[in-house]
């Protein structure tokens, strides 16, 4: 269970409780030199107290802002929490970020103090040293390569931690902190406009550590494994408040290449991945499936496909049929208990993900394996927990209800708005973008649009600016379909149109490697993508999956009219060098409707074929015309849910 | 920026070496000073490994005298040079293909092993508290070289470039004081040729090891290397500091060939 917090209403005031409470307990471990090295409280209450000292010998000054760079390490921890001993205010820096595009955040923060991991980071801040005259000292935790560094304005830990400590000095320091005080500042990624520092408070983070570390019910006995950048948000909240609020342990691997070793030897508890970590997981067990023997293979296909029925459904504790329960205990000897060694979640109680949406195969993958994996919604600017699944009540398509003490409202636009007390402060120096997130009232406007549905559980559709309406009025969010589609193996770009028509339609283009494998099993012959974009068999692949699509779709009463009616299949795939996708992949819609105005228009007429000639760019730079017949066909729709009842 | 150089710690003189008819060296003369990063340069054929392989008592050449730490040898045999703090890596890389990088390691420190057979075999104290120190000594090269995550991988599943970096840390494991590396970049890409750049040159630094390297790669040689001794058919033609070297008329000669 969570400490009571009380007056604890800092960072370092819980560290020293802590460092008195449980002294012994382990609140660090390093793997270094091939072994588990342990920081108990008292060893890191005791460091931090020393850097403390260093720091302020150096001469760091309350409300000053000091930039750490590097990755997880015990120092770097005890670094940001000696900074706010004295009242001086953390700012994480991605650490694989190159030295110019540290210099913003230095200069925008008046950085004057600097810590970096090792002589990588180092170099880099004295490379932009020139534009930041603010920072004044820089100090390093591994001494490798720098016996050779004369710079006057580097330092090493070990002489910062050589400083002798005054007690009474640094109790008096610690007790000056107030909740109110800021407890860090972190650079918002900034894929709109210039990065923001966003301003968060002792007592916001606490208050959302502390409320989700309740709902979880996690206590110093759960174990982290610190494996993302220090500067991102969740790593903050997961390796730093959290651990601070209930006295959990945080590990940190030796080395980026050996998470994967390292978290089957820490076991964690309590798990963060992003999808796209969950994904690389499972890519990779899959292909170790597909070279396993063919006895290992059959046992795994068989189990997994129990699993799918009867795993979800226990972890659920929904009813499942005894013969089930039976094969899924067999399969948990065989097959799912080994899997969730070899991944390391053989101890995970709690395990999330967040950050984009998640394809629902790969949701239900791990929580049929026993992993008890659930969705949370929150950003930089709420302190991370809006909205978490509570255990039992996890579905694929949404983030759950609000955590106590969240509120949420909507606007008309269908707009987001939160009012949590883990609410940022403001973003550093910039009282604009401050005024236009965060009104008078305290509301923060998300920029996602969304929904609560029946069981009051927050749906994400979209961003705001991308979200539409048919003509009747009623709700369409594109990229919320075109999601819905990419999770199809087959499907590898979707385009869907329906902001002020009747009905929605979409151009596909399906994946060219799943489909040309599923061709080759039908013993399908075949010249290359356009020529399959042709044929029937790929046309009826594609309807079913939209099919399914307009099924789900009409569950959910709020988007049963955004059903997919009519569908074609590009003849070439899109492509960033045409300019129809973004370099980071993003489909760009408009773009995309001007060019192929056509293709829209025969969707919408009723016509069953339509005639395309169209300049192609090879990659040799040469280009040529094409020209062809594109077939048009309907998906099937579905009525709505809620009429169905009503029948 | 490295430590500076200091005396002359290994001098070769007048050594020459024959396979019957094969006078794979005459009467070569050079020396080492500490600390140096000292490169032996030559077409193919020159004599340079045989060189490397004299040095270290793999060769036994005919004549000439070998001075190493003032102590003067006609030749070397490869225990005395191992102990005398000398060792090496491969042209082909000479580890245990079927053991880990660790174990691979732990070999180098074979000679700094006192206990015996007896005590290993039943893990007596003294052997146990022997393998924690050794095995501290490995994982800080396995540190030095971050390799870390292929710690408890067979070598013979680890690409090229690892390999050869596993093979210098073996040969760092004996804590040599001179290090004789037979073409450590062969057949590797830039990056992988940086990054060997960066660890040799650390080697250099950090432990204070002197370095005797065979390479190719021109650009390399001439950036790390503080002196050059070239050969060419079994002669030395050009001894000095990079700068000389590329200039140097008969250096030039022995590599575009010359007209007879």
């Amino acid at each position: 269970m969570a400490i009571d917090i009380g007056t604890l209403d800092t960072f370092p005031k819980l560290l020293m409780h802590h460092a008195r409470a449980r002294g012994a307990k382990p609140a660090i471990r390093e793997k270094d030199l091939g072994i588990w090295q342990t920081w108990t409280w008292g060893r890191l209450g005791d460091e931090v107290r020393s850097l403390a000292c260093g720091l302020a010998a150096q001469g760091l000054k309350r409300g000053e802002h000091i930039a750490l760079v590097g990755d997880n390490r015990p120092r770097i921890y005890a670094a940001m929490c000696a900074a706010q001993c004295l009242g001086a205010i953390p700012v994480p820096l991605y650490q694989d970020a190159v030295a110019s595009e540290m210099a913003f955040p230095i200069q925008n923060a008046q950085i004057t103090h600097a810590f970096a991991e090792d002589q990588e980071q180092v170099d880099k801040l004295l490379e932009i040293l020139p534009q930041c005259p603010a920072l004044k000292r820089i100090y390093y935790d591994d001494p490798r390569g720098m016996r050779h560094y004369a710079q006057a304005q580097v330092t090493s830990y070990e002489e910062l931690i050589q400083t002798k400590v005054d007690p009474a000095f640094i109790d008096a320091e610690i007790a000056k902190g107030s909740g109110q005080d800021s407890a860090a500042m972190l650079f918002t990624s900034g894929t709109t406009g210039a990065a923001k520092g966003v301003v968060l408070t002792h007592h916001a983070l606490i208050d959302r550590a502390k409320v989700a570390a309740d709902m979880e019910r996690l206590d110093d006995a759960d174990v982290v494994l610190a494996y993302l950048p220090p500067a991102w948000i969740g790593q903050y909240i997961f390796s730093y408040a959290q651990p601070f609020v209930t006295g959990y342990c945080i590990c940190c691997p030796e080395s980026a290449e050996t998470v994967m070793t390292d978290m089957r030897e820490v076991g964690p508890t309590y798990y963060f991945a992003p999808p796209r970590v969950l994904e690389a997981l499972l890519t990779q067990v899959s292909i170790r499936m597909e070279d396993a023997a063919a006895p290992k293979r059959w046992l795994y296909r068989r189990f997994m496909a129990i699993a799918n029925r009867a795993g979800g459904a226990l972890l659920d504790g929904r009813p499942v049929s005894m013969f089930d329960r039976f094969l899924y205990f067999l399969g948990n000897i065989l097959v799912y208990g080994p899997l969730r060694n070899v991944l390391g979640m053989s101890r995970v109680r709690v395990a999330y993900t967040a950050g984009e949406a998640i394809g629902p195969d790969l949701f239900t993958f791990y929580r049929s394996l026993g992993i008890n994996l659930k969705q949370l919604y929150g950003s930089t600017e709420t302190s991370v927990f809006v909205c978490i699944q509570p255990d039992g009540q996890v579905k694929p398509d949404t983030v759950g209800p609000a955590v106590p003490g969240v509120e949420l409202k909507f606007t008309p636009q269908r707009e987001l708005l939160i009012r949590s007390p883990g609410l940022f402060k403001e973003y550093y120096k910039n009282p604009q973008a401050t005024s236009e997130a965060k009104d008078a009232e305290g509301w923060f406007h998300t920029g996602d649009a969304g929904y609560v549905d029946q069981d009051g559980h927050l749906k994400i559709i979209d961003r705001v600016k991308d979200v539409g309406a048919l003509a009747d009025g009623t709700l369409f969010a594109p990229k919320y379909l075109e999601n819905k589609l990419k999770f199809f193996p087959y499907i590898r770009e979707a385009v869907c149109f329906g902001h002020q028509r009747e009905k929605v339609c979409a151009f596909i283009n399906f994946d060219i490697d799943a489909v040309a494998n599923w061709a080759e099993k039908r013993n399908m012959p075949y010249s290359g993508y356009t020529d399959l974009a042709s044929r029937d068999e790929v046309y009826d692949l594609v309807r079913e999956c939209i099919e399914r699509v307009n099924a789900d779709l009409a569950g959910e009463p709020e988007l049963a009219n955004s059903q997919i009616h009519r569908f074609l299949i590009l003849h070439k795939e899109l492509d960033a060098d045409d300019g129809e996708l973004t370099r980071t992949r993003k489909v760009r819609r408009g773009h995309i409707a001007e060019r192929y105005a056509p293709l829209v228009q025969a969707l919408y007429d009723g016509r069953q074929t339509v005639h395309v000639e169209a300049q192609v760019k090879y990659e040799d730079g040469r280009s040529g015309t094409f020209s062809s017949d594109l077939k048009i066909r309907d998906a099937k729709t579905f009525a709505p849910a809620a009429a169905k009842k009503a029948a | 920026m490295r430590g500076s150089v200091g005396e002359v710690v290994l001098s070769v003189q007048d050594v020459s070496l024959a396979f019957g008819g094969v006078r794979a060296l005459q009467e070569v003369s050079f020396d080492v000073r500490e600390h140096e990063v000292r490169a032996i340069i030559g077409p193919n054929g020159a004599g340079k490994s045989s060189m490397l392989n004299v040095l270290n008592g793999v060769y036994h050449p005919q004549q000439g005298r070998i001075r190493f730490k003032g102590k003067e040898f006609t030749d070397m045999d490869s225990h005395r040079a191992a102990s005398m703090g000398i060792a090496r890596t491969f042209q082909n890389i000479a580890l245990f293909k079927g053991m880990t990088v660790l174990d691979n390691i732990m070999t180098g420190r074979n000679l700094k092993m006192h206990c015996n057979f007896l005590q290993q075999a039943l893990w007596l104290g003294a052997a146990k508290r022997e393998e924690l120190e050794h095995r501290l000594a490995a994982e800080e090269i396995i540190d030095f070289l971050e390799i870390q995550h292929i710690r408890k991988t067979p070598v013979g599943r680890l690409p090229y470039g690892l390999q050869k970096r596993v093979e210098l840390g073996r040969a760092l494991a004996a804590e040599p004081t001179m290090l004789l590396l037979d073409e450590p970049m062969a057949g590797m890409n830039l990056e992988e040729k940086q990054d060997m750049c960066r660890f040799i040159l650390h080697v250099n630094d950090h432990y204070g090891t002197t370095l005797v390297l065979i390479e190719h790669d021109m650009g390399v040689v001439m950036d790390i290397s503080d002196r050059v001794v070239v050969l060419d058919y079994g002669r030395k033609i050009a001894d000095g500091v990079p700068e000389e070297i590329k200039s140097n008329q008969k250096v030039i000669d022995a590599y575009l060939g010359v007209a007879h």
